[in-house]
């Protein structure tokens, strides 16, 4: 399905702007796009997915953390143009059904959060350190995450959150969540 | 934040991109992974009148070892490299230094050739490269040329490039028989520059003496540092004490940092000179077949 989302680019010079393609949690967007859009921009403001959240806006703290092609980037220091005829799964795709993703799961279950404000990008980060070692071990967890800043939790609840997410992962049947 | 406005092209080859670069003389930039330029953007540290998005070019991405180099694509993500066999097996420096660039989601973006040409002093492969005496390839509009990492940085952010050309591939010299190398970076926290970081090559004789050196520092200079002085005191010597005495003096006599948040003059030469010793023993350990 494709969505032709308004035109609002600005710029003076025809080079300026470009339509782009982006698939985001499974939907198709067509959407003209100043260059200079920064892809959190586009994914907040003009697609109104606000579950990506912009924390430091200099690529450090990973907040705005999001999966392009299955890998994670840092949304505020990629251009929207970037990722054009790409796929974009930000936290709001990671639910399916009404069920949660185990990663979510494992954030509620083992209390991986306490202000909330990293947890968008750091359970985008955990699926995919998950999706590449399915049975990560402490370390490898927190070397993982260590583009994701948290100033809560001191990182042991996240750490438990992933195993979680990691076993309950394992122990779902093919197909399921 | 929001970057500056600029015209933007995604060229789909080399030429493409170099007729672009050759059109806005002096007013592009390439943009390769970003995760420098989209942040001096935004900072209006850079202001460039068009972007040159090279994402789009195919085939600029890859890690080939042949029999004279290992040949690394421009556009090879920093994790790619990491990842690639023959450099966990033989380019150590190139391996413990893709572990430490940033983090390892910019690492997911961030490239080679943009780390390696982009001429912060932090940036950390420029080191590398002086170390294993790697040359650019570079493509103009009259064809491409080969220039040395260590004849290659002119100051800071500054380079050899003209304003048309762009650097295609890297060439490291293969990694001979009995050579080692090692990356040490002192940090103070993931995702920070180095306050000081050393980069070490060395290929044994038979006898167990180094026969060949190249030590590079990172982020205590105006560009990243080849201490040649440092590299030729190590020839002939076998890593004793002694040795590492006077090789990380004259690395860290070849510093010039600033001080800074990261700490003060005396402290990072400090750092340089202990580093070094480290580095030097690391690189030794595994050119005799450590890891």
């Amino acid at each position: 399905m494709a969505i032709d989302v308004e035109e609002v680019a600005t710029g003076a010079s025809p080079n300026s702007a470009r339509v782009i393609h982006v698939t985001v949690n499974g939907v198709t967007h067509r959407s003209k796009v100043d260059a200079r859009l920064l892809l959190v921009h586009y994914l907040r403001e003009r697609l109104r997915l606000t579950g990506t959240h912009i924390g430091c806006d200099t690529a450090h703290c990973g907040a705005c953390t999001v999966l392009v092609d299955g890998i994670p980037a840092k949304s505020c220091n990629l251009l929207a143009v970037m990722v054009d005829g790409r796929s974009v799964q930000t936290v709001e795709g990671l639910e399916a059904g009404g069920k949660l993703h185990p990663v979510q799961e494992g954030f509620t279950k083992e209390h991986g959060l306490q202000c909330g404000y990293c947890t968008p990008g750091m359970m985008m980060a955990s699926v995919a350190l998950l999706a590449k070692n399915p049975n990560p071990t402490e370390d490898e967890i927190r070397r993982g995450i260590s583009g994701n800043l948290c100033r809560c939790t001191g990182y042991v609840n996240i750490v438990k959150a992933i195993q979680y997410a990691g076993k309950k992962m394992q122990e779902a049947p093919k197909g399921g969540a | 934040m929001y970057p500056p406005s600029f015209d933007y092209y995604a060229p789909t080859s080399v030429d493409e991109a170099v007729r672009l670069l050759d059109q806005h003389q002096g007013e592009a930039k390439v943009l390769a992974g970003g995760q420098s330029l989209i942040g001096m953007l935004k900072l209006r540290l850079a202001q460039p009148g068009a972007l040159i998005d090279i994402n789009r070019i195919p085939d600029l991405s890859y890690v080939r070892e042949d029999a004279t180099f290992l040949r690394i694509g421009a556009m090879t993500r920093i994790n790619e490299l990491h990842a690639s066999d023959a450099v966990k097996a033989r380019y150590g420096v190139l391996f413990d230094a893709t572990a430490e660039i940033a983090d390892p989601t910019v690492r997911n973006w961030g490239t080679v050739g943009g780390n390696a040409v982009h001429g912060d002093p932090g940036n950390d492969l420029p080191a590398c490269f002086l170390a294993l005496d790697a040359e650019y390839q570079a493509q103009g509009p009259k064809g491409s040329r080969t220039i040395a990492a260590r004849k290659f940085y002119t100051d800071s952010f500054t380079n050899v490039l003209a304003p048309n050309e762009i650097v295609t591939e890297i060439h490291v010299p293969k990694a001979a028989a009995g050579s080692g190398s090692a990356y040490s970076k002192m940090e103070r926290k993931v995702g920070d520059f180095a306050t000081a970081a050393v980069a070490v090559t060395v290929t044994l004789a038979a006898n167990g003496s180094v026969a060949k050196a190249g030590i590079g520092l990172t982020n205590v200079g105006p560009t990243a540092l080849y201490a040649a002085q440092a590299s030729d005191a190590l020839v002939g010597k076998t890593g004793t004490a002694t040795d590492l005495g006077t090789v990380g003096d004259l690395a860290a006599k070849a510093a010039s940092p600033v001080a800074d948040n990261r700490g003060p003059v005396d402290f990072k030469q400090d750092m340089i000179r202990v580093w070094t010793r480290r580095t030097v023993t690391r690189a030794i350990a595994r050119a005799k077949g450590g890891s």
